[in-house]
């Protein structure tokens, strides 16, 4: 009850001084506006960051060759395929790539061009904004089709859509266009939207004339659709596999390197958790300076502040009534300070995500909020308790006569 | 305030020191600001403290409103040893036995007459709503009826030491003290302010002011002079001061109906 009657105490000492009562939240604004919005920008990097990983599918395991020339071929990616060998694998797809220069006309373009197999769509989430992928007769028949990236497409004709059905030439090859991928949006290298896609055979025979390995075909990587539950033995039996049919022995180094989407997604976590802290900290560091400013406004008006406290002893205050008001009262002000740094915060949170084309979002998550209001409200409290402290241990007439 | 007449009949002493000192520290050296002081003060007296500058005036007052402790001898305010007290109640008996008039007003910035007034009933544990009615009340007692939502800086002088002496009064204290009350106000303004001492005097208020004016001192019953923190004289005064004209101070007395303070 009379714990009640100190928040009105409070609320009238801030009304009574709005100037320094909004100096004094000024800093905990500016803290937890600084700490949420650098925070969320962290959480929001991580997001779009796991994200990105996580649609290329978090049991994907793919397959490189290590070391000068390529000695993965064909034949192991069957061997691979033989599921009661290896229980753990789904699909297997070899893939083969080349730097290809692609023609519609006078439109040019640069492109990595991927052989492979049609089973590649489903394993690696591609989707088709406009035809279809090519299918198993197609590749059979080693037959001059070709999917293309969005941004490809994009480049060769001036709409992406009027791509399709039309020839474009690879390396002076016509290739009928029978698909165009939707766009990912996870621009940069390695995305879909930069390449194109054919039949293997294609690539490895006339495209490309690809170097073989022991009368086999050789291949620059293998995409392994494996058992989400059984990661680790998956590994193992690739690895297993390979190694027996490259004849390597108990002392020889893997020819072939094995990545998996969990690991990188561990990696980009750790990247991103280290993003975070040193975001987080760049926050913390203005928290402080907003700290710093509370301080120095109470100090100010710490004269002002003595001689309140002398006052209300003189009039019977007891030492725990002043301790209590100016707990609440800073409290108070932190809380209030607190609450505009946060809304202010989501503001930013909301501009960001208007602004077109960025390229994250800013995610403030509850547990940041938590924080910041905990340090701020943790920094109000001590700084402003500060006077209190001191003018408590005065006798009355000492308050009263501070100068 | 009959239950406080002593057996006698006569008035009961409200303050009792005795041997009275105060020693302030300044480093190695030691300031004896009062050096054995007694002085016993009766229900409804009216005394002023005179004395030069540096005598151990506001000392005293400081010791006899329990707003500092002194460093030997005691002080009994209606027969209780106050002088070692815990400083909680020390505050309690400021609260309830004491106000205190000082001559920088010391009212909060920015705050309302009312809410200043109330101050000490917050501390008292009075209800909100009693305690706005009280302050209000108070507030017309010094002739601020009107001014009740003003704050320090639109009142002036006079009527921000009137608020002060509201916020005094408020609980019904035994002791009015004030130190240098007219110091900071005009010769004008004084005077009103002497004259709503007289009053509360008449309403039966004991009443202490520290005063450097031989004029305000002698409004008082009683003068006590300090010199070098011991009192060298204690007389009463037989000339009372006055500038009221006797029909006016009979309005007064009519108007304060002779309620008790
Ligand atoms: N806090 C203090 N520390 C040290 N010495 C002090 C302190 N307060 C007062 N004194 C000394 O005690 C003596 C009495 O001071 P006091 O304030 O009681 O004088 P006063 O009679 O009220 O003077 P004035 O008329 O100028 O107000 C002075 O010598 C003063 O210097
Ligand atoms: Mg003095």
């Amino acid at each position: 009850m009379k714990v009640l009657r100190y928040f009105a105490v409070a609320l009238d000492s801030i009304r009574a001084n709005k100037l320094r009562s909004s100096l004094t939240m000024l800093g905990i604004i500016i803290g937890v506006a600084a700490v949420l919005t650098t925070m969320g920008i962290g959480s929001g990097a991580a997001a779009s960051i796991t994200e990105q990983i996580e649609s290329q599918g978090t049991n994907l395991l793919s397959v490189s060759p290590t070391g000068g020339s390529s000695t993965l071929t064909m034949g192991d990616a069957e061997a691979l395929s033989d599921r009661s060998l290896h229980p753990a694998l789904l699909t297997v797809v070899p893939e083969y790539t080349a730097s290809a220069t692609l023609t519609n006309g006078s439109s040019e373009s640069q492109t990595q061009v991927v052989g492979v197999l049609p089973a590649y769509a489903p394993v690696r989430n591609l989707e088709a904004a406009a035809g279809r992928f090519f299918s198993e007769e197609e590749t059979e028949a080693n037959l001059r089709v070709v999917v293309l990236g969005g941004t490809v497409a994009a480049d060769l004709f001036a709409v992406a859509a009027e791509a399709l059905n039309q020839q474009v030439r690879i390396n002076g090859e016509p290739f009928q266009v029978v698909g165009v991928l939707k766009e990912s949006g996870s621009a940069g290298f390695g995305g879909p939207d930069s390449r194109a896609f054919v039949p293997i055979g294609v690539a490895q025979g006339r495209l490309f004339n690809a170097p073989r390995y022991r009368g086999d075909y050789t291949i620059t990587a293998m995409s392994i659709q494996a058992d989400g539950t059984r990661m680790e033995e998956a590994e193992r039996q690739t690895e297993l596999t390979l190694r027996l049919r490259h004849r390597l022995g108990p002392n020889d180094d893997n020819d072939f390197s094995i990545f998996n989407q969990a690991s990188l997604l561990e990696l980009a976590g750790e990247v991103t958790a280290t993003l975070t802290v040193f975001l987080g900290s760049i926050g913390a560091i203005s928290l402080l300076v907003g700290g710093i400013g509370i301080m120095n406004i109470m100090l100010v008006s710490v004269t002002e502040r003595t001689r309140e406290i002398g006052l209300r002893k003189a009039v019977g205050a007891h030492d725990r009534d002043i301790l209590l008001q100016f707990l609440i009262e800073s409290l108070v002000l932190a809380t209030i300070g607190g609450l505009i740094g946060m809304g202010i915060s989501f503001g930013l949170a909301f501009a960001v995500g208007r602004i077109p084309n960025f390229p994250f979002s800013v995610i403030i998550e509850p547990q940041a909020l938590l924080m910041a209001l905990g340090v701020s409200s943790a920094s109000g409290f001590i700084f402003g308790i500060y006077p209190a402290m001191r003018a408590t241990r005065l006798d009355p007439i000492e308050a009263l006569r501070f100068e | 305030m009959s239950d406080y007449s002593s057996e006698n009949g006569g008035p009961a002493p409200v303050i009792e020191i005795r041997d009275l000192t105060k020693t302030y520290l300044m480093g190695q050296t030691e300031v004896h600001a009062l050096r054995g002081v007694s002085l016993t003060i009766c229900e409804g007296e009216y005394v002023a403290i005179v004395g030069a500058s540096g005598s151990g005036k506001s000392t005293l007052m400081n010791m006899i409103g329990l707003l500092d402790r002194s460093t030997s001898g005691s002080y009994r305010i209606r027969g209780e040893e106050v002088s070692r007290l815990s400083r909680n109640r020390m505050a309690d008996l400021r609260n309830r036995e004491i106000g205190f008039v000082f001559q920088s007003f010391n009212l909060l910035a920015r705050t309302s007459a009312r809410r200043q007034v109330q101050l000490p009933l917050f501390y008292a544990g009075v209800s909100e709503r009693q305690s706005a009615r009280r302050a209000v009340e108070a507030l017309q007692r010094v002739g601020l009826g009107d001014r009740v939502d003003h704050r320090p800086d639109e009142l002036s002088g006079g009527q921000q030491q009137r608020v002060a002496i509201a916020r005094a009064l408020v609980n019904n204290p035994s002791l009015l003290l004030a130190d240098e009350p007219t110091g900071a106000l005009d010769s004008r303004t004084g005077e009103e302010l002497l004259a709503l001492f007289d009053d509360l005097h008449r309403q039966g208020m004991t009443l202490v002011v520290v005063t450097h004016d031989d004029h305000v001192a002698h409004r008082a019953e009683r003068i006590v002079t300090l010199r070098d923190g011991v009192i060298l004289s204690d007389e009463p005064v037989r000339e009372r001061a006055s500038s009221t004209p006797i029909a006016n101070r009979a309005n007064a007395l009519a108007a304060g109906d002779g309620q008790p303070v």
